[in-house]
């Protein structure tokens, strides 16, 4: 057994030391009647080589975004991902710790995560930032509950343009916490304003939108936000770390949380996960934030240094008061962004958020031109946009992938109402040769 | 050479670049698609270095962070045995790492097969109905757990009736907090003087009022509850669910299985029992099994097999719905199941029975020197020593014991927790550890209470051999400095 290093005479020594006969009688206290009879039926124990194989041989019967071109989007994109990132997030030392309780040995863990607060807030531009959450999908929920705590309010108001996922995570949440959650509907790819001022009443806690939506739309944050504080309810913007250092802040928009997935920076796509969620919000909430957070400090001897921080709001003080069950979060994800957007940094940000921006906008024209595909929606967007066909987008796909293309997703999957609507991604790792060749594989020639 | 590193901000320089990406060959400017109104005003704080600056920044950050491979970590109850090396290679394989969960289910045949698969071996290891891979961390797991409890007594009219969730005081601190987040009232059942359930205690608080009761086996003492049967009948009798906390699940595999002590839900932590590394906090994972009575109420969707492969079905009328994005945490998944299958049902038997040989081992041999409560009776995978009587005596808290054992090349184990024991240290050595190991271990803990009898003002600023010594809570607590920003330099 490879991975336990006693051997059988050392088992004997320590079982004298111990004053036991064997190791059954270490378990005498197990009840009978419940005992293992037997081995359990699992498969043999392989060996390196043979278990290599095993997997090498799974790994292959998946059709990966190496070998060929994907633009499926939908809440996980094939972005650049630089080689570095994952040899520095490899290291052990951050990958084989816990959560840095002794901080005197996990000065790393903690100034990383320092280092990543600090760029959540500055592309958010909010003042505070925990160190990361599950996904994008339980950083919504969180939030969501997070508002109602603050505001001492029950309803939460969702856009519909909110990845599905976003909201189904909501709702589970939501039934099961006795919080009522209500859809505003969308108009021409982005929130109707209409609907949301028909729903805002002072029982609101939240008014919960994302931009780039789940179409790839951009929202009028701004406007959304003035509406929601009229009521004195919170504003929840859900968005993208990649794409916020081109777009506008939510935290000058007026947002008071923001949220969202961070996969997009520094994490592949891992077939849904792990990935993190980033959760930003004001000094005034700080404290009814949830999860872990690093703060500066000095040692006994002045120097300065980093600590978790704020914990009385945890499950291990607390305990039955906590504000949020989470402890471990997704901290090397969260590592994996810090490293991204170090080594991308300012320039190399804005030139992939630009080219995801340049590359989706030729391809969506592209698309338009052949004459097989008419826009869905209207206004300005980011990476992802959405066509409608006349052909479904089941059969557009099967043809792109026997051509070595991954392609979009079928909206009518999450929105019955749009039939042969096709979201398309295109991110800066597309070329314009792959463009090119996408839309002439997609219009069947 | 340990030394403090300046954060990447104060390293960056204007116009230096660490990436070059390919010029963009398609027409077009930013600035005719981005309306004014939508672009940024003013540039986010990202730093500006090269790719050496990121490579020695972060290596050197490293190297003030203490790792399973460098060191004895016995941090009870958390379970950081090795992670293996093979199982990092897997993970990474382009067909696992570079696929996108909404691809085609024919194109993914490989990554649903070993869903189904490491489904169906958490299922044999764990005696349970079913397993979703979905929850993200085991508090995750936890939460994912209650809620099934909920939509259990929500079909059968009792939700409004079934409002507490019992808690021994032993519990983890996740089990009330994750009660109370899932809107029960919690209920705290003590410990008797063997460290296990108070049994007349739980008959005093049991009733029609109860949804169900969560209970991790071995507990957070490392004593076995062997009462365990009887307190299924207990809950079961009242009408509650029994749900096991899985965070010490190390301790019996291949010995005694949840499904079989009677639990009817559990979460598993990957991360712990499955050898899959903890990240410096996370990713976790922590799937979460069931008995046959809450199968219909899993979360969507659930990898099901048909006649000519796998498929992902979100057909469940029933189901509690969504509790994240997509299908878990896979790439910890497939950590876990390259774990499962290097061992087979022989290497995880002898996983356990090594993990409460090493803690059984050490827990003797330090009987002489500390106050261990609950010694007459073997401990599962961990053990408690209480440091009171250094701290009555000598005035050496267990946080000074636990500063000064980092001098000594080993992490400090959890300390102050169970909440139960004064001066609490929980000492969790693992299989993967060697007698050698043990031994050292054992011998720094018997010079630390040599030295606490003879030089107690020593332990007042360890550690020594840092970076940085005994940090300022308080201060990071009352003036919170939670980001770096540009004026301050």
């Amino acid at each position: 057994m490879r991975y336990i290093p006693n051997t059988d005479d050392q088992r004997s020594e320590m079982l004298r030391t111990i004053g036991a006969g064997s190791v059954d009688d270490l378990f005498s206290d197990l009840p009978a009647s419940a005992v293992l009879e037997g081995k359990l039926d699992l498969p043999e124990p392989m060996s390196e080589m043979g278990l290599m194989k095993h997997l090498n041989e799974l790994a292959g019967r998946n059709v990966d975004a190496c070998s060929q071109a994907c633009f499926l989007g939908a809440g996980v994109y094939d972005h650049f991902l630089p080689l570095v990132v994952d040899h520095l997030i490899s290291r052990q030392e951050f990958t084989t710790s816990y959560t840095p309780y002794q901080p005197e040995i996990s000065q790393g863990t903690l100034q990383a995560i320092f280092e990543y607060q600090s760029m959540v807030c500055s592309l958010t531009g909010m003042e505070v930032a925990n160190a990361s959450m599950y996904d994008g999908a339980t950083s919504i929920a969180e939030a969501a509950f997070m508002a109602c705590a603050s505001t001492k309010r029950n309803v939460v108001l969702v856009a519909r343009s909110v990845h599905p996922h976003g909201r189904a995570v909501l709702e589970t949440y939501a039934s099961l916490k006795g919080v009522t959650v209500k859809e505003i509907g969308y108009s021409d790819g982005t929130l109707d304003m209409g609907d949301l001022k028909g729903n805002l009443s002072d029982e609101v806690a939240a008014v919960i939108v994302q931009s780039p939506n789940f179409f790839g739309s951009l929202e009028d944050l701004k406007a959304l936000a003035d509406e929601a504080h009229g009521v004195k309810a919170l504003f929840i913007a859900v968005s993208d770390l990649l794409a916020l250092s081109v777009l506008e802040a939510p935290g000058r928009l007026g947002a008071d949380v923001v949220v969202g997935d961070g996969q997009s920076v520094g994490n592949a796509m891992n077939f849904g996960g792990p990935h993190f969620g980033f959760f930003a919000t004001t000094q005034k909430l700080m404290r009814k934030m949830p999860g872990r957070i690093v703060g500066e400090t000095l040692d006994r001897n002045g120097k300065k240094c980093y600590v978790l921080t704020l914990q009385a709001r945890e499950q291990h003080i607390r305990r039955e008061k906590a504000s949020s069950n989470i402890c471990s979060n997704h901290s090397l994800n969260a590592l994996a962004s810090a490293v991204h957007l170090s080594l991308m940094g300012l320039s190399g940000m804005k030139e992939a958020a630009n080219q995801s921006l340049l590359k989706a906008a030729y391809g969506k024209e592209r698309l338009i031109e052949t004459g097989s595909f008419r826009s869905a929606f209207d206004g300005p967007f980011f990476r992802e946009f959405v066509v409608f066909s006349d052909e479904a987008p089941r059969s557009i796909n099967e043809r792109l992938l026997s051509e070595g293309m991954i392609g979009g997703y079928d909206l009518s999957n999450d929105y019955p109402e749009l039939e042969n609507a096709w979201l398309v991604a295109v991110t800066e790792k597309r070329t314009k040769d792959e463009i090119d060749r996408f839309v002439s594989v997609a219009r069947g020639e | 050479m340990l030394s403090q590193e300046k954060l990447i901000f104060e390293k960056s320089r204007k116009g230096r670049v660490g990436v070059s990406l390919p010029r963009c060959d398609v027409p077009g400017a930013p600035s005719t698609l981005l309306p004014e109104s939508f672009r940024r005003s003013e540039d986010p704080s990202l730093p500006e270095v090269s790719e050496v600056d990121v490579v020695r920044h972060f290596t050197n950050l490293s190297q003030l962070n203490f790792g399973v491979d460098e060191g004895f970590y016995p941090l009870g109850s958390c379970t950081m045995k090795y992670n293996p090396k093979l199982n990092e290679n897997a993970a990474r394989l382009s067909g696992f790492s570079n696929i996108h969960p909404l691809q085609a289910e024919k194109t993914v045949q490989g990554a649903l097969k070993l869903m189904y698969d490491l489904s169906t071996m958490l299922c044999e290891i764990t005696g349970m109905a079913g397993m979703t891979l979905q929850p993200a961390a085991g508090a995750h797991g936890e939460l994912t757990g209650v809620f099934l409890i909920k939509a259990y007594h929500r079909r059968n009219g009792d939700e409004g009736t079934r409002t507490k969730i019992i808690v021994p005081d032993s519990a983890h601190g996740t089990n009330p907090a994750t009660a109370s987040v899932a809107g029960y009232d919690v209920v705290e059942v003590a410990s008797n003087d063997r460290g296990n359930v108070d049994i007349e205690a739980l008959k005093a608080v049991v009733g029609e009022d109860t949804a169900g009761m969560m209970l991790t086996n071995p507990n957070t003492l490392g004593l076995f509850e062997k009462d365990i049967l009887e307190i299924a009948e207990i809950v079961h009798g009242a009408g509650g669910l029994l749900y096991y906390d899985g965070a010490n699940a190390n301790a019996i595999l291949g010995k005694i299985r949840p499904g079989d002590m009677g639990f009817d839900v559990l979460h598993l932590n990957l991360h712990k029992t499955f050898s899959t590394p903890h990240g410096g906090g996370g990713p976790g994972s922590g799937p979460v099994g069931v008995s046959r009575r809450l199968l219909p109420f899993l979360p969507t969707p659930v990898v099901v097999e048909k006649g000519d492969g796998y498929s992902l079905d979100f057909d469940l009328p029933d189901s509690i719905g969504k509790v994240r994005s997509f299908y878990g945490n896979f790439g910890v998944l497939v950590r876990a199941y390259a774990y499962i299958m290097s061992m087979g049902a022989e290497g995880l038997l002898s996983a356990s029975e090594n993990a409460v040989l090493n803690a059984n081992y050490i827990m003797k041999r330090l009987e002489g020197e500390f106050d261990i409560p609950f010694s007459d009776v073997p401990c599962k995978h961990e053990f408690v020593i209480s440091g009171e009587k250094q701290h009555a005596e000598n005035g050496v808290s267990t946080l000074d014991m636990a500063k000064r054992l980092i001098d000594h090349g080993v992490h400090p184990p959890t300390i102050y927790f169970p909440l139960i024991v004064h001066e609490a240290m929980m000492v969790e050595p693992t299989e993967t550890e060697g007698k050698e190991t043990l031994d050292r271990f054992v011998d720094a803990m018997i010079e630390i209470a040599k030295e606490a009898k003879e030089k107690p003002e020593i332990f007042h600023d360890a550690p020594y051999t840092t970076v940085v010594s005994r940090l300022d809570e308080t201060r990071a607590a009352r003036k919170p400095v939670l980001r770096w920003t540009e004026d301050k330099g």
